[in-house]
């Protein structure tokens, strides 16, 4: 893992080399380092770190969503970034809002990212821009809603007990 | 003139071509005459009930004759929405739902699950737990991949396989009877340890299991290593460079039976395996044949770490002597009001995990296997999110097929070994 | 009951014998005695049942966790399926007539579970194995279904979580004493409370 020192160092390449925009903070968490980027810069800060920098990070390892529901802005979605040669990681985050949750696809840099930014399109809502093939992945595709954010109700059926049968009048049929 | 029986079956098929099609397109309205039946493409489908799947895997294949154009994967029968249930469970409770992904290796699954809580929470954990957990995680990965052996040799029709892949599972899976009293989904890893210390015995039936393991796997050798039609049908077939593995994001045996001798275990050591010594296999070529070798040669490897786990397994406690984060034994209950106490706060409301976020990744049978652990400070995770390797590897089967005849792309789906609970969570 | 064992020397003997029988060549008392040996008088659906529990054909078809108990009670020799007689596994459904709900059934996968059902040839059989097959157990949410007998009839559910192979060795059992006419009735049996099954 790079340190806090890394990180920082890491971050103040990407303002340089991409925009001052680009970072809007960095973490450094249980040992962990994670750069902050803004949703309009994540693949030209992707595509720096894969190519450009000096400290090259070729792989992406996992891409998530994730829902701060509380926080706004609401959605996040990962990149864990893996460097073989340095066995380091990375991981870049960036937050966007659930009324307008477009990135851009970073298929193109990465190839594994085509089923993963699948999924979180299908969990959490969040368009790729420039996707190759972008439909739902695991739900159905006629399914409606994002299952996965935190104000989509949980689902399933009322577990019965004798204590409680009497609210469900009729559950038997 | 050679002896025709000599030729690779694949020489012998005439009738269709090798070659990748042309950069015409083939219009399927046009009428087919007899000069260019080759050229219609036809689409079928396999799945998502087919004994070769491996599952509830439904593939789209496009096939021109018996060459195979383009296969596309669809997922998701299997989808659980574990990862939703997890948020309504305190973390305790949600090991039991993490270990329902990969059904096959259910240890791995608890394993980075709780790597990612125990850093959120900055627990240590004991080195005979450790010990315990990576004695265990390496049974299950000879567990995974017997059955991967299984299924895989009974899809390219050595049925034989199936029974004694079966039979020497089943001495693993008593092993772990023996320890947690389940099967399969044995939760036996807690938040901070393991959840009970072996029972005696247990030792004794491992070391001869490890005694016995060596010459099994030398009779699988046996059977398959040396038969043509397996060397036919394996060698040769199913090549994905190095460089286009990594762009997918390939890991695990896929990525080292092509040369690349990325292991987690190695690179990042987690748990105590940074004390173990043993090999990284690695292939040459990345076809299918390598994979099985690179499996096989795998359950060797571990059998060696099993050895030395049971060799050097320290002395002390299996599980934290964190109070808040771990039950208190049995026998507390009845002494310690204390004891008590801790009990009913882990019981009914489980611990509170301070708000952040982590990723610990494990080297499971399959790849990396990653947990994204999201706390929001209350007793239940905020998003659990497993990068399950056989979700990412499943989109290097494309890169497999393409070009091979179809007998080989069902000899592909075997060798990729793609656990469907794995890949819709 | 004492076991007899006939001698060799009258097997001839009784080939002979049932030879006549069949000739129509044996009279009286001799007849008579014959035939209260040789012959099972039965009605035909008994000896149709009979046969149909010795040779039930499951469907080689696994959702999740539980596909691998399953093939696990198959495919190891520790529990050898074929001494129910169901060890044949077919991969077509028109062959199969007992179909093993192995696992989780996702709202994905419910209507292609019916088609499969309804590809079987009659007389067909469901088992619904494990506690997710069976109520959905732990994954009670958005993307499962609560319980495969809400779209097709499962004659025996097999609780655990996978269940153990003799788990399902046993439900096979039970469904092979369904077939003969005789389903098990469980706690009903235990409590005297024939008579209240729920009618469908």
């Amino acid at each position: 893992m790079p340190d806090a020192t890394g990180l920082e160092l890491i971050a103040q390449r990407v303002r340089e080399g991409v925009s001052p925009e680009a970072v809007t903070g960095t973490a450094f968490y249980r040992g962990e380092a994670t750069l902050e980027v803004a949703p309009s810069a994540v693949h030209d800060v992707l595509a720096y770190l894969r190519d450009a920098d000096e400290e090259p990070w070729p792989l992406l390892m996992s891409l998530h969503g994730c829902d701060y529901l509380p926080e706004e802005p609401r959605l996040g979605v990962h990149y864990q970034l893996l460097s073989m040669e340095r066995t380091d990681r990375l991981n870049v985050k960036t937050r966007i809002g659930v009324e307008d949750p477009i990135l851009r696809s970073v298929v193109d840099l990465y190839p594994t990212a085509d089923f993963q930014e699948r999924e979180v399109y299908d969990m959490f809502g969040v368009l790729f821009d420039g996707h190759p093939d972008h439909r739902r992945i695991l739900m159905p595709e006629d399914y409606e809603g994002f299952p996965q954010r935190r104000d989509f109700p949980m689902g399933g059926e009322p577990v019965l007990f004798t204590f409680n049968e009497d609210e469900y009048p009729r559950w038997y049929d | 003139m050679t002896d025709p029986t000599r030729v690779p079956y694949r020489e012998r098929e005439r009738s269709v071509t090798m070659e990748r099609l042309g950069e015409e397109p083939v219009s399927g309205t046009a009428a087919v005459t007899e000069g260019d039946v080759q050229d219609e493409l036809f689409t079928i489908n396999i799945g998502p009930h087919h004994p070769a799947t491996h599952g509830v895997l439904r593939l789209l294949t496009t096939l021109e004759g018996e060459i195979v154009r383009d296969v596309k994967p669809i997922i998701g029968y299997v989808h659980t929405g574990i990862e939703k249930s997890c948020e309504d469970q305190q973390y305790w409770k949600a090991i039991t739902f993490v270990e329902r992904m990969d059904y096959l290796a259910y240890y791995y699954n608890a394993m980075a699950f709780c790597m990612a809580v125990e850093r959120l929470l900055e627990e240590e954990v004991p080195p005979r737990a450790q010990y315990l957990r990576v004695l265990h995680l390496e049974l299950n990965r000879i567990a995974s991949h017997l059955f991967w052996i299984a299924t895989a040799a009974l899809d390219i029709g050595a049925v034989t396989m199936l029974w004694w892949g079966c039979r020497d599972r089943d001495l693993v899976l008593d092993l772990f009877e023996m320890s947690s009293g389940q099967r399969i989904h044995t939760r036996y890893f807690q938040v901070g340890g393991v959840m009970e210390d072996i029972p005696p015995g247990f030792e004794a039936k491992t070391r001869e299991f490890v005694k016995v393991m060596p010459r099994r796997l030398d009779q699988y050798l046996s059977l398959l290593d040396r038969n043509e039609i397996w060397l036919n049908r394996t060698k040769g077939t199913g090549v994905v460079p190095v460089e286009r593995l990594l762009e997918l994001g390939v890991t695990g045996p896929l990525l080292r039976a092509a040369g690349h001798p990325w292991d987690l275990r190695k690179g990042t050591p987690y748990s105590a395996y940074d004390q173990f010594d043993f090999k990284v296999p690695v292939g040459t070529v990345g076809d299918n044949y390598d994979r099985f070798r690179v499996r096989i040669e795998e359950m060797r490897e571990s059998l060696r770490i099993i050895e030395q786990a049971l060799e050097g397994l320290p002395e002390g406690p299996h599980i934290t002597p964190n109070r808040k984060v771990a039950l208190p034994p049995r026998h507390e209950l009845a002494t310690s009001m204390e004891a008590l106490i801790h009990h009913f706060k882990l019981v009914t409301e489980g611990f509170r995990v301070p708000p952040g976020e982590t990723y610990a990744a494990v080297e499971s049978p399959r790849g990396e296997l990653g947990c994204f652990v999201l706390a929001d400070g209350s007793a239940k995770p905020a998003r659990v999110h497993m990068r399950d390797p056989s979700f990412v590897n499943l989109q290097s089967l494309p890169d497999m097929a393409k070009g091979g005849l179809i007998a080989d792309f069902i000899a592909c789906v075997a060798m990729l070994d793609p656990i469907l609970g794995g890949v819709d969570r | 009951m004492d076991v007899t064992r006939t001698k060799v020397s009258d097997l001839r003997v009784r080939q002979l014998k049932a030879q006549q029988l069949l000739r129509g060549e044996l009279e009286g008392k001799d007849l008579e005695q014959e035939v209260e040996k040789r012959l099972i008088f039965t009605r035909f659906e008994e000896a149709q049942n009979w046969a149909r529990k010795n040779a039930l054909f499951p469907l080689g078809f696994g959702l999740a966790c539980c596909a691998i108990e399953m093939i696990t009670v198959i495919g190891s020799p520790r529990n050898d399926l074929s001494r129910f007689g169901a060890e044949v596994i077919r991969f077509s459904p028109r062959q199969a007539d007992l179909l093993i709900i192995s696992g989780r059934v996702a709202t994905k996968m419910a209507p292609i579970i019916r088609r499969l059902y309804d590809q079987m040839l009659e007389p067909k059989w469901v088992i619904s194995m494990g506690a997710c097959a069976s109520t959905a157990g732990m994954f009670n949410n958005y993307a499962i279904v609560a319980g495969c007998d809400k779209f097709l009839p499962v004659d025996v559910y097999v609780p655990g979580c996978p269940p153990r192979p003799e788990a399902l060795i046993y439900s096979i059992m039970k469904l092979q004493d369904k077939i003969m006419g005789h389903p098990d009735m469980g706690w009903r049996e235990r409590y005297k409370a024939q008579g209240t099954e729920e009618s469908a």
